[in-house]
């Protein structure tokens, strides 16, 4: 599904991402961990297209598309998903309208009809109730005024509509308390097909007891430097980043992981 | 993303186009001779043409006003024409079938039949031509209620007694530079009254259409709700893109008697210059309207046209219990510069008055907010709100708020809320990531800012401004 080969990619003339190698597979759900700074929200910005990130070197495929001839919204279209860290509030704007004018973009970039006004009413108020937003934060602002919790559910109930191909959730867990940790991981869980991929950036294990990856990777100074499986999770949160910095880079579990 | 925005500012004007219609213009030049002969174009009395005399020779001892915060070169008001009407309007066509077609051509063009049966259900039209009304429609209907709607020109000769009474009454002739000009030498525009207790049955609309070269067009509106009565009007305005400045100096005086609500709307698209600030018109008008007891006043103003507009619909709070508001969304980019906003003078008790204003400055644009709340000793449990919020997109545009606030009575309250906010990468990279383009991401941004104000306007125009602001909006990106 997502093929990265050697991706170096720079912000602000700083170079973030070094030589990143990455494979995943339809179904599969990878987890990026890695301490402050290693690049991992920017792997996120880098594949989604944002503005500012330029990429020096190497490629990224989305089913063979090459994504990064193609701008933000086309990525988007094409069934690239991320859910923010920090979501930004659009006042005066409706979640509702906002929700629609999306999922319309991305079903005619599918070319799949327009849903009808009611039709996709239904739609959101079912996924609202999926992620227990009250239906009343349809009509809201998006983001507008709403608490940490529910700024990441509703990262979720946007997933939830638009059906992306990948997700890439970019430290959906932080400033959640566990309550609305297990909300944001059954959305997540609930869309677990064998063919759509997940991509999981997270500083703790703690999210990971809920979403299960099929794999861990290590993300430092721009690389993947150690791949696993869930257990590396655990091995992290026991011993910290610093234990890895003792190990040579784990050439062989990256490999392995592109391979199998 | 600045660039990114900055491109899906840039968009046609789309009601840029010239009509080919053969027209009687006078030569440039202004003085009392050239007041004579509008006067006598317009068969006015005697009374009429010394209220203009009058007018002119107050406004000869008049200077231009400074304080705007706006730049623009000295006008010259001898290079204007100061009358141009379609040939055609000389033989007075009794009905429609009898208007030039050219006219009525010009006028579908900009989305406004005039033929009744296409028109919106439920709105009256006055459409006025450079100096003439060309035609008004639903006259019947609405004489059936006993409601005036006729061009300013035709209640001179037919309503001379409320003519009389009420011009000028809320905009004295010396009240500023340019009403004192408009006072001179006002060629056309809408006369209308709503009887005591009615209840209008139409909307009512006006249509300035600027056409001819190097004229100025100086409208002139007068509208009189009478004790308990109530209407809603709008007026609509745009002009073809060239490369010289055209001055077009209104004058709009509302009068609420009491119980009396008139709401008041405005969608100004005038030709707004080019991205250098070439051409384009000049809007200094002067708008005001006075509430007898309990009555209301209420404008809404879209104002996305014109290279320096200059404009302030203002409320005279005369009697007690009446209620000022001001709605504006003003859009300014290229080179336009706008300083527009409310005045609010609280005479009576426990007047209360509203004012929400959203600027939204791009390009190399200056967006000025400025407005008056004054409290007189007399207005005892006065009451107002204020809020100003600005939004800028790029980051070569100006936003400025001035308010003047001076409270005379101890029980009055005022209350000022300001905001300045910009269309942020975030917001724009959300919109992107969730598949919406930048042209779309900007335009749901900046509706969504505008959204108060827009809920006040009527249900058809709402959409029109939504519309209007989109196409503002609309790029070339992709």
């Amino acid at each position: 599904m997502l093929s990265i080969k050697n991706l170096h990619a720079s912000v602000e003339e700083k170079n973030i991402l070094k030589g990143l190698e990455l494979e995943i597979k339809p179904g599969e759900v990878h987890a990026i961990m890695g301490p402050n700074g290693a690049g991992k929200s920017t792997l996120g910005y880098v594949l989604t297209g944002r503005d500012g990130y330029s990429v020096e070197q190497g490629s990224a495929e989305l089913d063979g598309v090459d994504l990064l001839e193609l701008e933000a919204e086309e990525r988007a279209r094409a069934g690239l998903f991320l859910a923010f860290q920090y979501p930004v509030e659009i006042p005066g704007v409706s979640n509702l309208e906002f929700l629609k004018a999306s999922v319309d973009a991305v079903r005619e970039a599918r070319g799949e009809e327009a849903l009808s006004s009611k039709d996709f009413l239904k739609m959101a108020r079912e996924a609202s109730k999926q992620v227990n937003l009250p239906a009343d934060f349809l009509k809201r602002g998006v983001n507008e005024g709403f608490s940490g919790g529910e700024k990441k559910r509703n990262e979720i109930l946007q997933m939830l509509l638009l059906k992306p191909k990948l997700c890439i959730l970019d430290e959906s867990d932080s400033g959640l308390d566990i309550d609305a940790l297990q909300v944001v991981a059954e959305g997540v869980n609930s869309q677990r097909s064998p063919d759509r991929s997940f991509i999981v950036v997270t500083h703790y294990q703690r999210l990971l007891d809920y979403i299960k990856p099929d794999f861990v990777h290590v993300l430092a100074d721009g690389k993947i430097v150690k791949s696993g499986d869930y257990s590396l999770a655990h091995e992290l949160e026991s011993q910290g980043y610093a234990w890895l910095k003792d190990q040579p880079a784990d050439e062989a579990a990256t490999n392995d992981v592109a391979e199998g | 993303m600045t660039e990114q925005i900055e491109k899906a500012l840039q968009r046609e004007y789309e009601a840029g186009f010239v009509s080919d219609i053969e027209s009687d213009t006078f030569e440039p030049g202004l003085n009392e001779d050239i007041i004579r002969r509008i006067s006598a174009m317009k068969e006015e009395p005697e009374w009429m043409l010394e209220w203009r005399l009058k007018a002119y020779r107050s406004w000869l001892e008049m200077d231009e006003p400074e304080w705007a915060h706006v730049h623009y070169p000295e006008i010259d008001f001898q290079s204007i024409s100061y009358y141009s009407a379609p040939k055609s309007m000389k033989d007075k066509p009794k009905s429609l079938d009898e208007v030039d077609p050219e006219l009525l051509k010009t006028y579908e063009k900009l989305g406004i039949p005039l033929h009744e049966q296409m028109m919106l259900a439920g709105v009256a039209v006055d459409a006025v031509f450079d100096s003439v009304s060309v035609v008004t429609t639903f006259r019947d209907k609405l004489e059936e209620a006993g409601v005036i709607f006729c061009p300013i020109s035709e209640a001179v000769h037919k309503y001379p007694e409320l003519v009389k009474k009420y011009l000028g009454s809320v905009v004295p002739q010396r009240d500023n530079y340019y009403a004192a000009l408009n006072c001179a030498v006002f060629t056309d525009g809408s006369f209308v009254y709503i009887p005591k207790g009615t209840k209008c049955p139409m909307e009512l609309s006006t249509y300035f259409r600027i056409n001819e070269q190097n004229t100025g067009q100086f409208e002139r509106t007068l509208i009189i709700a009478d004790e308990g009565s109530h209407v809603s009007y709008l007026e609509g305005c745009t002009a073809p893109q060239r490369d010289e400045n055209q001055l077009h100096a209104a004058v709009v005086e509302l009068v609420a008697l009491d119980d009396a609500e008139i709401k008041y709307s405005t969608v100004q698209n005038w030709y707004p210059g080019d991205e250098n600030g070439k051409g384009g018109i000049y809007n200094f008008v002067t708008k005001r309207g006075i509430c007898h007891t309990n009555a209301k006043i209420s404008w809404t103003q879209v104002e996305t046209g014109s290279a320096v507009t200059w404009k302030y619909p203002s409320c005279i709070l005369k009697g007690d219990n009446s209620i000022g508001e001001f709605y504006s969304v003003a859009l300014t980019r290229g080179a336009q510069q706008a300083d527009t906003g409310t005045k609010m003078i609280h005479l009576g008790k426990n007047t209360k008055s509203t004012i929400i204003s959203k600027g939204i400055s791009a390009g190399k644009s200056n967006n000025s907010y400025r407005g008056l709340v004054r409290m007189n000793p007399g207005a005892a449990g006065a009451r107002n709100f204020t809020q100003c919020d600005s939004l800028l997109i790029g980051d070569k545009c100006g936003a400025h708020t001035f308010p003047y606030v001076e409270s005379r009575n101890p029980t009055a309250i005022v209350e000022h809320e300001a905001t300045t906010s910009k269309v942020s990468d975030d917001q724009m990279f959300l919109c992107q990531q969730r598949g919406l383009d930048p042209e779309k991401a900007v335009s749901m941004i900046v509706n969504g800012f505008c959204k108060e104000v827009f809920k006040e306007l009527p249900m058809e125009f709402a959409v029109e401004a939504g519309k209007l602001l989109e196409i503002s909006l609309e790029g070339s990106v992709g």
